[in-house]
């Protein structure tokens, strides 16, 4: 028996089939979809390389069935550029130093696009290692992450003010 | 994983006689369950996913000051709701102490009260485990086992709950509403657990098809809510579960605590709750030695069930320096990392 779910993925809405139910929306989003910016680290919920943001909200993608998702809005590495110009969170990545080999990156970054939008951490150190510990970094470029996640925070926050002035 | 049948019902009486059938298995978030069926460790004939059924993600005020939590609101959502921490901020540390924020934003209040154990053996399929093929053995019992359980274990099974959030919820006198086959009941979460004894696959007392829908919390408890603190060790400063935690919720009037609520994690197959120790202080003048006293209480029954012995003496300490946090106050704000004894910055002075 085959299932029908809709997404919208990136802003683009997606009608697809799905034979088996067991499908995740981490393997959905990279086999089906070809979005392989999101990566598959441990597929269990350790690592954070598979997280997405899900209807405005940073999960594991490897923790959820595609099926009940329905209807959901999925925003993945792909859709945070705004063209060529890097989001501002990709753009403190590079002049932090916020990575070595890169794989763990995209979940890094979603997880921190993630972390600013809930408002908790705010410009403190210790809040954002706290907030940003789902996402494991084996190389070890925390420092560099932690200053990225900041910095961008910071000059976000200062976009906003003058978006509602 | 296994192949299953997929079922979305619309109403709890659909879900409920859709559970009932024999293999049948809940599905919120899936952060735990989707975890154990790609291990292979849960294998159900069927998924009933519950997300889609209206009602069950509020947060209500009850009138007497206490609250009502649907069993599909997530972890996150409850402890960032302003008033809800205010009344019950040991749970929201609790909460914000557990697992990485991630899986808060996604794991459901009723999943995270049925939740399965950590134990290593439990979630490897080539050892023997007595919750997983009853009456086939217990590798964790000569195994590597510092991390078991020290209350309430047995011969069968060692392991322990792994729930955070239903450390305070036990001492605060939660009620989880559950709706079966034969209409609504509600029992005290005290209830919920079992101990392992001889049956270890029988963690709780619901039955084939009960639906937890909610969980409340009664309004005496916000009492406490001036004293409430949770404390929890772990072997990382973050995103792991604990070896001992403890809650604590004191009401202090004139110097003298009226009524303290205490409970432990990590420590047993349940969330559990330390009346001796409760009764211990009830009338007291807040004191290292009444607080040691109360700790000595609190652990007077436990024994190591492998090379654990050392968590009895840590769980005395933990529930002491609990008790002394929760005199101290509760906080403003939550610390930067809840329910931490560390600072991740060495030399650091730490608000817990």
């Amino acid at each position: 028996m085959s299932f029908s779910i809709s997404l919208t993925v990136n802003g683009e809405r997606r009608n697809i089939e799905l034979e088996d139910p067991r499908t995740t929306l981490l393997d959905l989003l990279r086999e089906r979809l070809r979005l392989t910016g999101t990566k598959k680290g441990c597929d269990r919920g350790q690592c954070g390389a598979c997280t997405v943001m899900v209807n405005g909200r940073r999960v594991n993608s490897c923790l959820a069935l595609a099926i009940s998702h329905d209807a959901a809005e999925v925003l993945t590495i792909e859709g945070v550029a705004d063209g060529t110009d890097l989001h501002p969170v990709q753009a403190a990545f590079i002049a932090h130093d916020g990575f070595q080999c890169g794989f763990c990156t995209p979940g890094q970054i979603m997880s921190a696009i993630g972390l600013i939008e809930e408002g908790q951490a705010g410009d403190d150190a210790e809040r954002v290692r706290e907030g940003m510990s789902g996402n494991l970094c084996r190389c070890g470029a925390y420092r560099g992450i932690t200053e990225a996640v900041l910095d961008a925070r910071k000059l976000l926050a200062k976009a906003g003010r003058r978006d509602a002035a | 994983m296994n192949v299953f049948d997929y079922l979305r019902p619309l109403t709890i009486s659909e879900a409920v006689a859709a559970a009932t059938a024999p293999g049948a298995a809940y599905l919120a978030a899936g952060t735990n369950i989707l975890d154990l069926m790609k291990g292979g460790i849960a294998r159900p004939d069927r998924l009933v996913d519950i997300t889609r059924i209206p009602g069950l993600d509020r947060i209500e005020r009850l009138p007497d000051a206490g609250f009502r939590i649907g069993a599909l609101v997530r972890n996150a959502d409850l402890a960032h709701d302003p008033d809800f921490a205010r009344s019950f901020p040991a749970v929201a540390e609790a909460l914000l102490s557990g697992a990485s924020a991630q899986l808060r934003n996604a794991a459901t209040v009723g999943g995270n009260l049925l939740q399965r154990t950590r134990c290593g053996y439990f979630y490897d399929a080539a050892s023997v485990c007595n919750k997983r093929a009853p009456g086939s053995g217990c590798d964790a019992r000569h195994g590597e086992n510092r991390l078991h359980a020290v209350l309430g274990w047995s011969e069968s099974c060692i392991a322990t709950h792994p729930s955070d959030f239903c450390v305070p919820l036990v001492a605060l006198d939660a009620v989880v509403e559950i709706e079966g086959t034969s209409g609504r009941r509600e029992i005290a979460l005290e209830e919920l657990h079992r101990l392992p004894g001889n049956t270890p696959e029988r963690e709780s007392t619901l039955e084939p098809g009960d639906l937890i829908v909610a969980i409340r919390l009664p309004g005496g408890a916000a009492a406490l809510s001036g004293h409430a603190r949770y404390l929890k060790l772990r072997e990382r400063t973050s995103y792991a579960f604990a070896v001992v935690s403890a809650a604590a919720a004191l009401d202090i009037a004139e110097g003298k605590i009226r009524q303290a609520r205490i409970a432990l994690g990590g420590v047993a197959a349940k969330p559990w709750r330390a009346r001796a120790a409760e009764t211990a202080l009830a009338g007291a003048v807040p004191s290292e030695a009444v607080f040691r006293r109360a700790a000595e209480a609190a652990l007077a029954d436990a024994r190591p069930s492998g090379d654990n012995a050392f968590k009895i003496e840590l769980s005395k300490r933990i529930v002491a320096r609990t008790l002394a946090l929760a005199a101290a106050g509760t906080p403003e704000r939550l610390p930067a990392l809840p329910a931490s004894p560390f600072s991740s910055v060495p030399g650091a002075h730490h608000a817990a």
